[in-house]
């Protein structure tokens, strides 16, 4: 039974590392090829789970939905970047998170203004409801399985993107020299248009993929933006591969030690307390873990600059 | 004739109100209107409002505040609004822990505050003050209800609520009444959306049924997590795990889960009839457990003002206490500690005619239910 239970909370982790990435992903990219700090990153996955529920209240299928979610997602993403993002990259840290921030509460009161306060009602698709068995007599929720097969495919397909096309290649140059490959004749404006969109739709897909989990409602991307920040600076800022890395990392310590740290306590102190104890420090466990690995590899485990 | 009296009536009801309602009193409204909790705050928002308006007093003036689930935030607010706006009563907060940061504070200052939902255990026992009154509950009540419903099924419960106080006083509070065995107890993160860690847990415990209390979003997020998980063992929940505000989003998951409330939209009074209606007619939308104890906060509040005067603070708290009004509870008193005695009954989820997901009444848990705290207040 225990072997079970592992097995399954192995896999949770696993999947909220890979949301995770789906999140990280962008926010990695747009900082390592413009050297931006986008705290609207959560905002982009809101706006994929509030068009993902919307479209597929309005149509009845979820999988338009997912469509509707990458599209509002990018397009939305393309919007701000022409409009805000543009000005903000040769100012400092500062008035870039200043300008993202105040995009956060004017996309939150949109979406409130436009939906209301109440959450959306959005459910996982008929073909992936249920559990299926699981090797050691468990069993696992399908939509999670499928959540992580769509992380493995999204962190191949950024590889393959990345590694073996041409704006692949513009991106890997646009990260190591700016100025050189704008002087080299590629139009940095689109280009940057074009990876803030991307990141944006990967972002928006995350929303949409766990607003069937959770609820849909405002101010839901917060949190998991926090995350995501923890995950880049663990993975190395601007690497794909060390958000990868760092996601699994962040998911597989936050479900064990959710999991794990009220039994260990409670076999030293009466159970209610070892509880309420362990709780607490589950929950900043991810904060511990990130502190020590930034302690010995001070700019992360795959940093892009180094 | 008819005219005639019709017009002296309308002169007869404008004299009376302008004599009870002789001078302005300003309420200072905080409550949760962004973030996941908002949807609770808005219904208790919108019940207040309506009771006000519904009531024709001119000379009541609302002061409202978001306090976006921060109690930072909602100690600032409240500063302000003592301070600043100078408000002669305060109401509105949803969370235990916004009420624990401010309530105390705000007694101390000689403001008279109404709680229309949080009523944390630390408030009600030997800190219970005569400036704080409680219109909803104490936290452990609801809790208790299910703790005694759940004797009668179950021998091996597994329960989980957030670690904030008002987490605490609900497993506190089932643990109290309920007889059978612990399969496992859990404090999630307050806000937290994914359950997954939680839900394996519970599929290993082999427990016989579910209890938890996880308010707002953080409810939608578990129930619907679980429908999907494959655990077949059954949940009960107390009513704010599946209040209105939020069975539209969990859908049919929520189909024939017993939970537990002071109030429900079919608890046959007059005034419950006629609150269910107007809100209704205003907002289109059911009422939540929340605007129906924010509906009696305010006309409690109104009901006192007809016969005190909000600057004599000993005369209106007096006013406060008989509680002479019409709850849409039925009967409502005040125990010692300013909380009330009412009953408490357990209610099953089900679909109505035009698909609507809603509760309804099948059982009393509890007569005349009092807080476990009340002999330790020395009021």
């Amino acid at each position: 039974m225990f072997t079970a239970l592992l097995i399954e909370q192995l896999l949770n982790g696993l999947q909220l590392g890979v949301m995770l990435f789906l999140m990280a992903a962008g926010l990695t990219l747009i900082f390592g090829v413009m050297g931006l700090i986008n705290l609207a990153h959560g905002s982009l996955y809101m706006i994929g789970a509030f068009a993902c529920a919307t479209v597929a209240a309005a149509t009845g299928s979820f999988w338009i939905g997912l469509i509707a979610s990458l599209a509002a997602a990018a397009g939305v993403g393309a919007i701000i970047e022409v409009a805000v993002i543009r000005r903000l990259y040769d100012r400092d840290h500062l008035d870039q998170v200043l300008a993202t921030f105040a995009l956060i509460l004017i996309l939150s009161e949109g979406a409130r203004w436009l939906f209301g306060s109440f959450p959306l009602y959005l459910d996982i698709p008929p073909l992936l409801q249920g559990a299926v068995p699981l090797p050691g007599g468990g069993q696992y929720q399908l939509y999670r399985l499928a959540i992580i097969g769509v992380g493995i495919a999204v962190a191949v397909g950024l590889y393959l993107l990345i590694s073996r096309t041409r704006l692949g290649m513009r991106i890997r140059a646009g990260e190591s020299d700016r100025e050189m490959i704008g002087a080299l004749g590629v139009d940095i404006g689109t280009l940057y248009t074009v990876v803030f969109a991307l990141g944006a739709a990967l972002a928006g897909l995350a929303g949409a993929l766990v607003g069937a989990l959770q609820s849909v409602q405002v101010g839901m991307g917060e949190p998991v933006l926090i995350l995501a920040f923890v995950v880049i600076v663990i993975g190395g800022i601007g690497s794909i591969k060390g958000a990868l890395v760092g996601a699994v990392i962040v998911g597989v310590v936050d479900t064990m030690g959710r999991f794990l740290l009220p039994s260990l306590l409670a076999l030293t102190m009466p159970a209610s307390q070892a509880t309420t104890i362990g709780a607490a420090l589950a929950s900043m466990l991810i904060y511990v873990v990130m502190a020590l690995i930034l302690a010995f590899r001070p700019s992360g485990l795959f940093s892009a600059q180094s | 004739m008819n005219r005639i009296l019709a017009a002296s009536l309308l002169g007869l009801s404008l004299a009376t109100s302008s004599l009870a309602h002789a001078e302005p009193v300003k309420i200072g409204v905080i409550t949760t209107l962004s973030g996941g909790g908002a949807g609770l705050g808005i219904d208790m928002r919108d019940a207040f409002t309506l009771a006000i308006k519904q009531s024709g007093n001119k000379d009541v003036e609302l002061v409202i505040e978001d306090d976006a689930q921060k109690p930072e935030l909602a100690v600032q607010i409240a500063e302000k609004m003592i301070q600043g706006d100078k408000v002669d009563l305060m109401t509105g907060i949803i969370w235990s822990n916004l009420a624990m940061a401010v309530v105390p504070n705000t007694v101390a200052q000689d403001v008279i505050y109404l709680s229309p939902n949080a009523g944390p255990s630390a408030l009600a026992g030997a800190n219970c003050n005569a400036n704080y009154f409680n219109v909803a509950y104490q936290n452990d009540n609801f809790h208790e209800a299910m703790g005694q419903y759940a004797n009668k099924d179950y021998k091996n419960a597994f329960i989980l609520a957030p670690n904030y106080p008002a987490g605490k006083d609900a497993l506190t509070g089932f643990k109290r009444y309920y007889k059978g065995a612990l399969a496992g107890e859990i404090y999630t993160q307050v806000g937290q959306t994914d359950y997954a860690a939680e839900i394996a847990q519970i599929r290993a415990s082999g427990a016989d049924t579910v209890y938890f209390f996880l308010p707002g979003g953080m409810g939608i997020a578990f129930m619907k997590q679980y429908a999907q998980s494959g655990v077949n063992i059954p949940v009960m929940g107390p009513g704010f795990s599946f209040s209105q505000d939020v069975l539209p989003a969990i859908g049919d998951a929520a189909l024939g889960v017993k939970n537990s409330a002071t109030w429900s939209k079919d608890l046959d009074n007059e005034a419950n009839k006629k609150f269910v209606e107007a809100f209704k007619a205003e907002y289109k939308r059911l009422p939540s457990i929340y605007a129906a104890q924010s509906w009696d906060t305010a006309n409690l509040i109104l009901a006192a003002l007809s016969k005190a005067s909000v600057k004599d603070k000993d005369a209106f708290r007096a006013a406060l206490k008989a509680a002479d009004f019409q709850s849409v509870r039925g009967k409502f008193v005040f125990n010692n500690n300013n909380h009330p005695i009412q009953n408490i009954y357990v209610r099953e989820v089900v679909k109505e005619a035009d698909g609507v997901l809603t509760n309804k009444i099948i059982a009393t848990a509890f007569e005349d239910h009092k807080d476990a705290y009340a002999e330790k207040c020395s009021m």
